[in-house]
C-alpha cells in the first residue's frame, strides 16, 4: 500500500456518461481514504457505469475522476496502479489455476514474485481456496470464481478496491469469507467501494452509504444521517432507501 | 403438450433464435448495420454468379444420359459438398450438446422433451441445408439459365445431401458420446469434424498429385483409371449425379432416401438427445480435475506476463488442437506436390522453405485471430496499470513467438537430418549435349 496516504481515496466531479439516455448525469462523489463506502441504487441508476468509469473501463463524456490524488483520466496507468476492480461477473481464465492467475495479476502490477507468492498463499487460505489452488478454474462454481477474482484484486495490495455486486450468487459461507477479507482490508487502512442490492450488507459493513438514482447522488452519509434525511426515524436501511428513491422519483 | 407448445410452435421458436443469432453475428448487434450487410450480401451474390458462370456455364449442356466419366466428376463434387456439410453439421450438433443455454428450462417444463429435441435436430439439418443452398445457388442458377429449368433439380440434390449430412453427423456424434463419453467427445467431435471436412479434398488432391502431378481434383476424377474401377453405369451410386442432371425419378429417389434417413435419425436420437445434453453440460460445469504444476512465482515484466499467459492459454485450448490439425492437413497436398516436383532434383531448401512458410503462416493466422479477438478477462487486463497498446502488442508477440518456435524446431530438425545423412540428391545426369553411350 502507498506510503503517502492522501485523505481522499476517490473524488468525482461532474461525471457524465450518455448511452441512449444519460446513464450518469453530473455525478459528484467523494470517498475518504480508509472507509468502507457502499453505493446503493435501483436497477439502471448508474452505479456500475460510474464504477466502470472510475476503473478506466469506460471513458466519461464529461467530468473529472481523481484516485488518491491522481487524475485518472490524464494518467490512467498511475491511477490503476493503486486500484483494483472486481465485477459482478467474475471473468477469470478458465485454463489457469488460481495460483497461476494470481502470478499473472502480480506480474501485471509489477509485484516482487516472492512478495506476491506469499500474499497469494495467504489470500488463498483466507478465502478457503486451498484445496483447489492448483486446479484449473474451468470447473469452479460462481462463488469460487468470485473468490479467485477477489484474491486477484487483493494480491497487489491496492489502496482502493472497487467491487460491483461482489456477493451476488454466493452462498452464506463464501459471502462471509468475502466480507471478512474486505473488513480486514479496511482495518488495514484500505478503502473499499462496493455496490450491492443486499441492503443488510451495506447496513452492517459500510461506514458511509451513497444512494444513486437517475445517474445522480441523491443522498449520502452514515445510516443515521440517511434515516434523518429520509425522515424515517429508527427504521431499517431498506425502508430508508425506498423512501429516498421514492422521494427522488416524485421530484423527477 | 398444450396447443401453444406444438411442434410448429417450437420450430418457430428455434428458427427465431437461429435467425437472431445469425443476424447478431453479422451485424454485431447493431441494427443499423443490417442494411450494409444486406448490400454486401447482394454484391457478394452478384460476384459469385460471375464466378459460377466462369466455372460451370460450359457444363450446362450436359444431358441426362451422360457418360460414366461425367457421372464420376459430378458425384465427386457432390461428395465434396457432403463432406463440407457433414463437417458443419457436426460442429452444430456438438455445439447443441455442449451449450447449456435453455436446457434447464426445457427439461423442467411440462413438455415432452423428445419433441423439443426432434425440432432442434431438424433445425440443425435445416440450417445445414440452408447454408449449402446459399453457397450452391449461384452455380445452380447459372446452370438453370444456360441449361434450362430441369437444372433446378440440383437444388433438390443439395437439400438431400444436407439432410444426409445432418442425419449422419447426429448419428456419429451420439456414437462418439456412447463410446468415449461426453468429456472426450467434445474434443474428438471437433477433430472428426475437421478431418471429415478436409479429408475428401485432401485425398483427391493427393491422389491427383501422385497420379498426374497436378493438384486439380477434376483431373483425377476424369482419369481413365478411376472411371475403370467405379460402379457400373446402372448402379444406384449415380442417382445423385443423374438427379443433378435433371432426371426426375432419380431426384425423387434421392430425396426420399435422404429425408427417410433424416427422419429416422430424428426419431432414433431425439429420445436420448436430452440425456446426452445433460451429460455434456455436466462436463462443462463439473470439475475437470486438471491440476497445474506447482512452481514458485517467477520474475517477469507485465509484457512477459501477458505473453506467458497467452502461450499457456493457447497450449491448453482443446479447440485450437482441432483447428491447427485441420490447417496442417490442408498443407499435406501442397507439401506433397512440392516434394514430387523438387524433392529429388534440388537442394532440400527449395522444398523446405515454402512448406515452412505455409506451416508457419497457416497456424499464425489462426493463433493471431484467437489471441487478438478473444480475451477471457477483459476487465482485468484493462484495469491493469499498463498502457492499452501493450496488451495488443504482447498478444502479437506471443503469436510471433509461437510461429518462431515452429520455424526453429523445423529448421533444427532439418539441419540435424542434413548433417546425419548423405545427400538425397539424385546422381548427376550427364550434360544434355552429350547423349549417354
Amino acid at each position: 500500500m502507498n506510503q503517502h496516504k492522501p485523505l481522499t481515496a476517490l473524488e468525482i466531479r461532474g461525471l457524465q456518461k450518455n448511452f441512449d439516455r444519460p446513464a450518469v448525469d453530473g455525478l459528484d462523489l467523494v470517498v475518504r481514504a480508509g472507509e468502507f463506502y457502499s453505493l446503493l441504487g435501483p436497477n439502471g441508476a448508474g452505479k456500475t457505469t460510474t464504477l466502470r468509469m472510475v476503473a478506466g473501463l469506460l471513458r466519461p463524456d464529461a467530468g473529472t475522476i481523481e484516485i488518491a490524488g491522481i487524475d485518472a483520466l490524464a494518467d490512467p496507468v498511475s491511477a490503476k496502479q493503486v486500484m483494483a476492480w472486481v465485477s459482478d461477473e467474475p471473468m477469470i481464465y478458465d485454463k489457469l489455476t488460481p495460483f497461476e492467475y494470481l502470478e499473472f495479476v502480480a506480474g501485471l502490477w509489477r509485484i516482487e514474485p516472492s512478495v506476491a507468492e506469499a500474499r497469494s498463499s495467504e489470500l488463498i487460505g483466507w478465502l478457503g481456496l486451498g484445496p483447489h489452488a492448483h486446479e484449473r478454474c474451468e470447473g469452479f462454481s460462481k462463488g469460487m470464481r468470485q473468490k479467485v477474482a477477489l484474491a486477484g484484486a487483493l494480491v497487489h495490495d491496492p489502496s482502493l478496491i472497487i467491487l460491483d455486486e461482489p456477493l451476488t450468487g454466493l452462498d452464506a459461507g463464501s459471502a462471509r469469507q468475502v466480507k471478512t477479507v474486505l473488513r480486514k482490508r479496511v482495518a488495514a487502512g484500505g478503502t473499499v467501494i462496493m455496490t450491492t442490492h443486499i441492503l443488510e450488507v451495506a447496513e452492517r459493513m459500510a461506514d458511509r452509504i451513497g444512494v444513486i438514482a437517475g445517474g445522480r447522488l441523491i443522498a449520502e452519509g452514515t445510516l443515521d444521517e440517511l434515516r434523518r434525511r429520509a425522515g424515517k426515524g429508527d427504521t431499517s436501511l431498506e425502508d430508508t432507501f425506498l423512501a429516498l428513491v421514492a422521494e427522488q422519483a416524485e421530484a423527477a | 403438450m398444450t396447443g401453444t407448445a406444438s411442434l410448429a410452435w417450437f420450430a418457430h421458436h428455434e428458427f427465431r433464435l437461429a435467425w437472431r443469432d445469425w443476424l447478431s453475428m453479422l451485424t454485431a448487434g447493431k441494427r443499423r448495420r443490417a442494411r450494409v450487410v444486406a448490400l454486401a450480401f447482394l454484391a457478394f451474390a452478384v460476384f459469385m454468379h460471375f464466378v459460377a458462370y466462369s466455372v460451370v456455364a460450359q457444363f450446362a449442356e450436359i444431358e441426362v444420359d451422360a457418360d460414366r466419366g461425367t457421372l464420376v466428376v459430378i458425384t465427386g463434387c457432390a461428395l465434396l459438398a457432403w463432406s463440407l456439410m457433414m463437417s458443419q453439421a457436426m460442429e452444430s450438433v456438438t455445439r447443441a450438446f455442449y451449450a447449456r443455454s435453455d436446457l434447464d428450462l426445457i427439461l423442467s417444463s411440462p413438455v415432452i422433451a423428445q419433441r423439443v429435441f426432434a425440432v432442434r435436430i431438424a433445425t440443425i439439418a435445416a440450417s445445414t441445408m440452408l447454408m449449402a443452398v446459399l453457397i450452391a445457388a449461384p452455380f445452380i442458377n447459372v446452370l438453370v439459365w444456360r441449361g434450362g429449368a430441369r437444372r433446378l433439380a440440383a437444388y433438390g440434390v443439395v437439400l438431400a445431401v444436407g439432410a444426409i449430412a445432418a442425419a449422419m453427423s447426429v448419428a456419429l456424434t451420439v456414437a462418439l458420446f456412447r463410446t468415449i463419453g461426453p468429456r472426450r467427445t467434445r474434443l474428438a467431435a471437433q477433430i472428426v469434424a475437421a478431418v471429415i471436412g478436409a479429408i475428401f479434398v485432401i485425398g483427391l488432391q493427393m491422389a491427383a498429385i501422385v497420379s498426374y502431378g497436378t493438384i486439380s481434383q477434376i483431373a483425377f476424377l476424369k482419369s481413365e483409371t478411376l472411371v475403370a474401377i467405379v460402379p457400373a453405369f446402372e448402379s444406384p451410386a449415380w442417382l445423385p449425379a443423374r438427379a443433378i442432371l435433371g432426371d426426375t425419378q432419380a431426384l425423387l429417389a434421392v430425396l426420399a432416401a435422404a429425408f427417410t434417413m433424416l427422419g429416422a435419425s430424428i426419431v432414433i436420437f431425439s429420445a436420448r438427445f436430452g440425456e446426452h445434453a445433460i451429460a455434456a453440460a455436466g462436463v462443462s460445469e463439473g470439475r475437470t480435475g486438471q491440476r497445474g504444476r506447482y512452481r514458485t512465482f517467477r520474475t517477469a515484466s507485465p509484457k512477459q506476463m501477458l505473453r506467458r499467459k497467452e502461450w499457456t492459454l493457447l497450449i491448453r485450448d482443446p479447440w485450437l488442437a482441432s483447428q491447427t490439425l485441420m490447417q496442417l492437413l490442408y498443407l499435406l497436398p501442397p507439401a506433397l506436390m512440392l516434394w514430387q516436383a523438387f524433392g529429388w532434383g534440388v537442394d532440400d531448401l527449395v522444398l523446405l522453405v515454402p512448406v515452412l512458410v505455409m506451416a508457419a503462416g497457416q497456424p499464425a493466422g489462426g493463433l493471431a485471430w484467437l489471441a487478438i479477438s478473444g480475451e477471457d478477462a477483459p476487465d482485468l487486463v484493462h484495469t491493469a496499470p499498463v498502457p492499452a497498446h501493450w496488451i495488443v502488442r504482447a498478444k502479437f508477440e506471443a503469436v510471433a513467438g509461437g510461429v518462431a518456435v515452429i520455424f526453429a524446431h523445423s529448421s533444427s530438425r532439418w539441419r540435424s537430418h542434413r548433417h546425419a545423412t548423405p545427400s538425397r540428391r539424385r546422381p548427376a545426369l550427364p550434360p544434355r549435349c552429350c547423349p549417354p553411350p
